[in-house]
């Protein structure tokens, strides 16, 4: 009887042994995904809401699974439920690094995908580091992010902004656009003066005779521009480069159209396409523009790239997803692709951030805007191809069209490992690999 | 010549809409005593309310392109007519008797109420209301082209300074205003009706700031955001022309836009802060003004 009583309690324990050793599949886990975008002030409307509808869109197409192409077919991440939440980015630095701690200590946050702003990705990069939680920078621009610093834990999949104002001097030296006379009008903050920057060296690199005639630093949301306009009339210049952005640039198109601001002079946009469908046929002909990669306008043919144009149509007759929308798209695909990477490693079980990290670090991935590629800051930082053409509106189909498309490849635009962007552009753009 | 033709016209054209708005702040102080932080959501809510009535208009047509902008006008008036007795008599009256501050933060919270009611009712994408823009053709002016629209506002701010201090100084109703503003408990003694003059010049000041918004809305994008940069030169008119001052708030919008379009041309690194720097230069100097009296309000 004692024989049998042990006998009993072996397999008792063998049994218990096995049931909690045995891999918990995450079949039946979910997913804590943060969004953090604006949500209000003035970057909600061109950027943060359109983003924000993105991943609640792109969420519910993944989670039924089969909507998109392979290998993004499998629902969820790897099965598990995506659970979406977001948090307004607007309200200043110090509640934003505040949401953030809640969002992963409170809340229970597996990953965060967010920010708009430079300075709060700067702030947000370190806390998500502390707290050894994965943090995936979608927008913001300023090369600093992995320039000046090391992590483990954040990543940032999409291009900084250096490639933007690199590839419009590209463009203009590869249409042989007379650019000795600059003028410019950009924002007066970080991002303004980052791009302004960034062009500069980048014209003058391409052409030694390229010089400034006008500097200009309206503050953002200034909204009137009557007598920046009257300046540049004045000043004349062959290239005017401006970098202004969703209320900021409307109001600018706006005001300086009728003045003929846009007649007998370039103007070079670093990223306008979001704001042609509020604009519409009052946005001019002829105008420089990118759209921060290969987005909207200037994606091209492909299975995933149809399918985020045919979602976005099918909520959005008539309209087509601009820029946020597809940085969003690219940044979650990346992140399902690291998680079912680190997944498959780990037995079918749910990653931890560790692992996650570990698969998305170098990864590459085919995206809506072309190919993504980890390589820059140890793998945590998207390069990307970049676009430049030119606004042509449609009057049949009352759409903004791009024309005289120049394509540039991710490492034509984009500094190579282990250089600052600034170093490379003052540099003359040292191992570019351009087509 | 040229450079000095164009700071010249820039800076009127920039004084204009912000004369305005900064008016109706300082008729509000100069009557009620009261600094309204609120003052730039009512040119937003006349904005939003004046782009929405044009869309509504040029949605039909637009065989009769002026009356989209009075019908934009129009609309600012039924929003001064809601909004003023309705902010004064439900809200702003129980605070007379408290200290000034009070009213101050009252209305800074009316400000917070204010910017999101507009998002709830608008939402975040903007608003346009581009067709009047074009109304009045371009004019060259030293080989610069200028939009009429803009020249024309200069002639609207001129008639708005011009009726106000008619108004004031020249009718029964302007000089019981006055008598209000030098004693408010001598007024009423007197058998004037206080109640009516505080409703009556509070919906004037709204309905300014709307007017202003409506007229600024053919050359923007509107959109939230506007309430804050519009009050914070509202403020700087009122504080360098002098608390309740109308002509000071004339002088001091020209002082403005001719100090941001001199630095724009001139020297534009500093147009970010020139504005604030004619503020501080005149609080350090004359802390009440240039048309403001120490001790006595004035209008």
């Amino acid at each position: 009887m004692p024989e049998a009583r042990m006998l009993l309690k072996s397999a008792f324990a063998a049994l218990s042994l096995f049931t909690f050793a045995s891999p918990v599949l995450a079949e039946n886990q979910s997913f804590k995904l943060g969004i953090v975008t604006f949500m209000s002030g003035p970057g909600a409307e061109s950027f943060g809401v359109p983003a924000w509808e993105a991943a609640q869109m792109l969420s519910a197409a993944l989670n039924e699974g089969g909507q998109l192409p392979a290998p993004y077919d499998k629902a969820g991440f790897g099965g598990m439920t995506i659970e979406l939440s977001v948090i307004d980015e607007n309200g200043g630095t110090t509640k934003q690094v505040q949401e953030l701690r809640n969002g992963y200590e409170r809340d229970g946050l597996d990953a965060v995908i967010g920010y708009i702003s430079s300075s709060n990705c700067l702030a947000a990069a370190p806390v998500a580091e502390e707290l050894k939680k994965l943090l995936i920078l979608y927008d913001c621009g300023t090369p600093r992010i992995f320039e000046d610093g090391s992590y483990r834990y954040v990543f940032r999949t999409t291009a900084h902004a250096t490639m933007d104002n690199v590839a419009l001097a590209r463009y203009l030296a590869k249409r042989k656009i007379k650019f000795d006379d600059i003028a410019s009008i950009n924002p007066d903050y970080a991002y303004g003066r980052d791009n302004w920057k960034d062009f500069q060296q980048s014209a003058a690199a391409l052409n030694p005779n390229a010089k400034s005639k006008l500097e200009l630093w309206p503050k953002l949301g200034a909204g009137q521009y009557g007598t920046e306009i009257s300046a540049l009339l004045q000043a004349n210049p062959q290239v005017i480069h401006t970098s202004l952005w969703g209320g900021d640039l409307q109001a600018f198109v706006l005001q300086a159209a009728p003045r003929n601001l846009f007649k007998n002079r370039h103007v070079v946009i670093t990223a306008a396409d979001h704001v042609f469908q509020p604009l519409g046929n009052r946005m001019p002909n002829n105008v420089i523009f990118g759209a921060r990669g290969s987005n909207g306008l200037f994606a091209e043919t492909s299975p995933t790239n149809d399918w985020l144009v045919a979602a976005y149509e099918k909520k959005h007759p008539g309209g087509f997803p601009a820029q946020s929308y597809y940085r969003m798209t690219q940044s979650i695909l990346g992140l399902k692709l690291a998680v079912e990477k680190a997944m498959a490693l780990n037995g079918g079980k749910k990653p931890t951030a560790e692992q996650i990290a570990d698969a998305l670090t170098g990864l590459e991935w085919d995206a809506p805007s072309g190919r993504i590629k980890m390589a820059l800051g140890n793998g945590h930082q998207a390069i990307q191809s970049n676009a430049i053409g030119v606004t042509k509106w449609d009057p049949a189909s009352k759409r903004m069209q791009v024309v005289d498309v120049e394509r540039f490849d991710a490492e034509c635009v984009n500094p190579p490992a282990n250089i600052k962007a600034e170093e490379w552009i003052a540099q003359g753009f040292p191992g570019a690999k351009c087509n | 010549m040229q450079l000095v033709s164009t700071i010249v016209l820039d800076g009127l054209i920039d004084a204009s809409w912000i004369f305005i708005v900064a008016v109706g702040l300082t008729l509000i102080f100069g009557v009620l005593n009261v600094l309204n932080i609120a003052h730039g959501n009512f040119y937003a809510i006349g904005a939003y309310v004046a782009a929405s009535a044009a869309g509504w208009y040029y949605a039909g047509g637009d065989s009769f392109p002026a009356l989209g902008l009075i019908i934009m006008l129009g609309s600012t008036l039924v929003v001064a007519v809601v909004l003023g007795p309705l902010l004064e008599r439900g809200l702003l009256r129980f605070f007379y008797e408290r200290d000034e501050v009070v009213l101050v933060l009252v209305t800074y919270a009316l400000f917070l109420v204010l910017e999101d009611a507009t998002k709830l009712i608008w939402g975040v994408n903007p608003y346009y209301a581009y067709e009047p823009y074009v109304l009045f053709g371009n004019v060259s002016f030293f080989g610069l082209s200028y939009v009429g629209y803009d020249l024309m506002l200069i002639v609207v701010a001129v008639l708005v300074g011009v009726l106000l201090w008619l108004a004031l100084n020249r009718t029964t109703s302007g000089k019981l205003v006055l008598a209000v503003i030098h004693d408010r408990d001598m007024s009423s003694a007197l058998g004037i009706n206080v109640t009516r003059i505080f409703v009556v010049a509070f919906t004037i000041g709204v309905f300014l700031a709307a007017a202003g918004g409506a007229v600024t809305a053919p050359k923007i994008s509107v959109q939230p955001g506007l309430a804050v940069t519009v009050v914070l030169l509202s403020f700087a008119v009122v504080v360098i022309g002098g608390l309740g001052s109308i002509g000071g708030a004339a002088v001091a919008s020209l002082i403005v836009g001719i100090a941001r379009s001199l630095a724009i041309h001139t020297a534009p690194w500093a147009e970010l802060f020139i504005v604030y720097m004619v503020m501080a230069l005149m609080l350090a100097i004359r802390p009440q003004g240039l048309f403001g009296t120490e001790g006595l309000r004035k209008i």
